[in-house]
């Protein structure tokens, strides 16, 4: 529903990267808080970012969103380097990141959240309140699977749970044409339930043929959806993994290593080109 | 197959209904809950209303006392609409009531040197602007909280008004030819134009809170800045025209209150900051942002402006006003708390 193929990808090698980060370097203060980072991310892949806290991760996502510029490196976008990049370039190049205390406006109505910034107007320059109340709706329905008559385009935000939030704020990004979603820490402070919906969302993000990069410190979480595992330690890359080859136990034991001595005796799992689901299905 | 087709049914009934909102001939409760609020203001409304045609029913089933309060609550309420929006964008000012002073020291010099009613009131109108902007730029810019940065402008427009005529009052009497005059503070039909003035500002509030980019964006704002910012809308520029409408809006609002006693007093404006402030927060707008009801500050304006008539007219002292006043604006705040508590 929210179009397999936009007009981005047309003439594009579907092997090109979405998004590539080449040897990024930043520094704030003489700290170097990342160093000589490369990271590919797939037309149609889910890449699972982790780390410790203070590993870089919020500032690799940072400069992907147009917040931060690196000091030196590139950054690229369907393989043209993005020099300059602003927060609204970012925006118009397909990327969105999803907080999950800031997503929403709590006091405000679904159809509203759904359209800040955004709003569909009329001719004369006014809100066209009802065919925003009548795509929420559908929305609804369809991709967010309220389907309890107690939720409604006008129901305000501040009642729904953690996991449902998130799952609004994905859907505002996919509806409006993201297809590089950025999620920080999702499943902080979720219940079991509330994570396992979550996920749901994240894998709607894949359906859509769309990709996303999952911020987490937490492996069990990014390790039931994502398609790779890229782990930082101090500002480096210190591991590229893939899930289907490893069980979580051993991806742990990794990690543990990597936090203490900073890099993983065991090799990286070699980098495939990701093969989207779209094109298997086509 | 019959389930599926009812379904289908249902779904297109939902969405022909969601269309239109929330709606009190199909769900009488939900309207009732989302619009609790507005709901409690029309009735403290009524009951205040009611409770002076018992009380002074001599005054209140004549006419003249309405005329009376047609001509002097939009001295206060246009300003109000405004306000209404800058707290909902989680903002205040505070500094409206010299703004009717500054301006209209233009509009006075203006006007002692050309003669001229429509470049004076032209005049008048910029300087509210002008001032507005001095604000906004303090608290945008500079980033000053609105509640100090107002505080300080406050004193310093009404300062910089006396400075600049030399605390002279101007009779205004030769301004009373103009067709202007008649259109700010003449009368159609009997009823006073100001009244006309307020219904306009308020039904363009209306709009522009709730059926406009803008006002999508103040509530946004006044909710959660952040997501607003992270969601693109551009916060510096909208917050700037917020203080602008206020600047103007207390421009426009000196002019009327200065044409209606056809004179200039550099005091103009003052004792206005209380009676606006309460309307916006009697209404009901959410002293904490992202919430405003420009119904609610509507009749809000004419409970707060009706106080003074009505306690008069009852026969107490009006050493009462302001006892009475403080009640009904702390009863109505702590009402509005309870219910959206309850509904919110």
């Amino acid at each position: 529903m929210f179009g397999q193929m936009s007009d981005k990808d047309a003439g594009i090698d579907p092997a090109t990267p979405r998004l590539e980060l080449r040897g990024v370097n930043k520094q704030f203060a003489g700290v170097q808080a990342l160093s000589d980072i490369n990271f590919r991310l797939g037309r149609n892949e889910i890449v699972g970012l982790i780390g410790d806290n203070g590993a870089g991760k919020s500032t690799m996502i940072k400069h992907i969103c147009g917040y931060h510029s690196p000091d030196s490196g590139e950054i690229l976008f369907d393989g043209v380097p993005v020099h300059n990049l602003t927060v609204e370039r970012a925006r118009q190049l397909g990327v969105a990141a999803v907080y999950q205390e800031r997503a929403l406006a709590d006091l405000q109505t679904l159809w509203r959240n759904i359209f800040i910034g955004q709003e569909i107007q009329t001719r004369f320059g006014f809100l066209d309140v009802r065919k925003m109340r009548r795509e929420t709706h559908k929305l609804m329905l369809e991709s967010m699977g309220f389907t309890s008559t107690a939720v409604t385009p006008e129901s305000v935000v501040k009642n729904f749970s953690g996991g449902e939030k998130q799952g609004i704020a994905i859907t505002r990004a996919l509806y409006f044409d993201a297809d590089i979603v950025i999620l920080d820490e999702p499943a902080v402070g979720l219940s079991i339930k509330e994570t396992d919906k979550l996920l749901q969302f994240i894998q709607s993000i894949k359906k859509a043929g769309k990709a996303s990069i999952l911020i987490d410190h937490n492996i069990f979480h990014v390790y039931e959806v994502a398609d790779r595992i890229v782990v930082l330690d101090r500002g480096k890359i210190a591991g590229r993994f893939r899930p289907k080859h490893r069980n979580v136990i051993e991806l742990t034991e990794i990690m543990r290593e990597i936090a203490e001595t900073g890099h993983s005796s065991v090799p990286d799992d070699p980098y495939e080109e990701p093969v989207s689901d779209t094109e298997e299905t086509a | 197959m019959n389930g599926s087709m009812t379904d289908t049914d249902q779904t297109a009934l939902d969405e022909a209904t969601w269309g239109r909102g929330v709606s009190l001939l199909h769900d009488p409760k939900r309207f009732a809950s989302t619009y609790a609020g507005q709901l409690g203001i029309t009735g403290a409304f009524l009951l205040l209303w009611i409770a002076f045609l018992v009380t002074a029913p001599d005054t209140f089933t004549h006419i003249e006392i309405y005329a009376a309060f047609a001509a002097t609550i939009p001295l206060f309420g246009i300003v109000a609409m405004p306000l209404t929006m800058v707290v909902t964008a989680g903002e205040i000012d505070l500094s409206f009531p010299s703004t009717y002073a500054l301006g209209m020291v233009g509009f006075v010099l203006t006007w002692e040197h050309t003669g001229n009613v429509p470049l004076a009131i032209a005049v008048c109108l910029l300087i509210g602007a002008v001032a507005g902007l001095i604000n906004a730029f303090v608290i945008v810019q500079i980033g000053v909280p609105a509640l100090v940065a107002t505080i300080g402008t406050l004193f310093f427009f009404r300062g910089l008004s006396l400075v600049v005529i030399g605390g002279r009052n101007i009779t205004l009497i030769e301004t009373r030819p103009s067709i202007l005059f008649r259109l700010f503070v003449g009368e159609l039909y009997g009823i006073p134009m100001q009244f006309f003035w307020l219904l306009l500002a308020a039904v363009a509030t209306w709009f522009l809170l709730n059926r406009h980019k803008y006002g999508a964006a103040l509530y946004v704002i006044g909710d959660n800045i952040q997501t607003a910012e992270l969601q693109g809308i551009k916060t510096k520029q909208v917050r700037l025209i917020l203080f602008i409408l206020v600047g103007v809006a207390a421009a426009f609002s000196g002019i009327l209150s200065s044409l209606f006693i056809v004179s200039f007093f550099p005091s103009v404006g003052d004792g206005q900051l209380l009676p606006a402030l309460a309307a916006v927060f009697v209404g009901g707008t959410s002293v904490f942002g992202g919430k405003g009801t420009v119904w609610g500050t509507l009749l809000g304006a004419f409970m707060i402006g009706t106080i003074n008539a009505g306690i008069v007219a009852a026969g107490l002292t009006g050493f009462y006003t302001q006892l009475i006043y403080g009640a009904v604006i702390v009863v109505s705040v702590s009402i509005h708390a309870m219910v959206q508590r309850r509904f919110g």
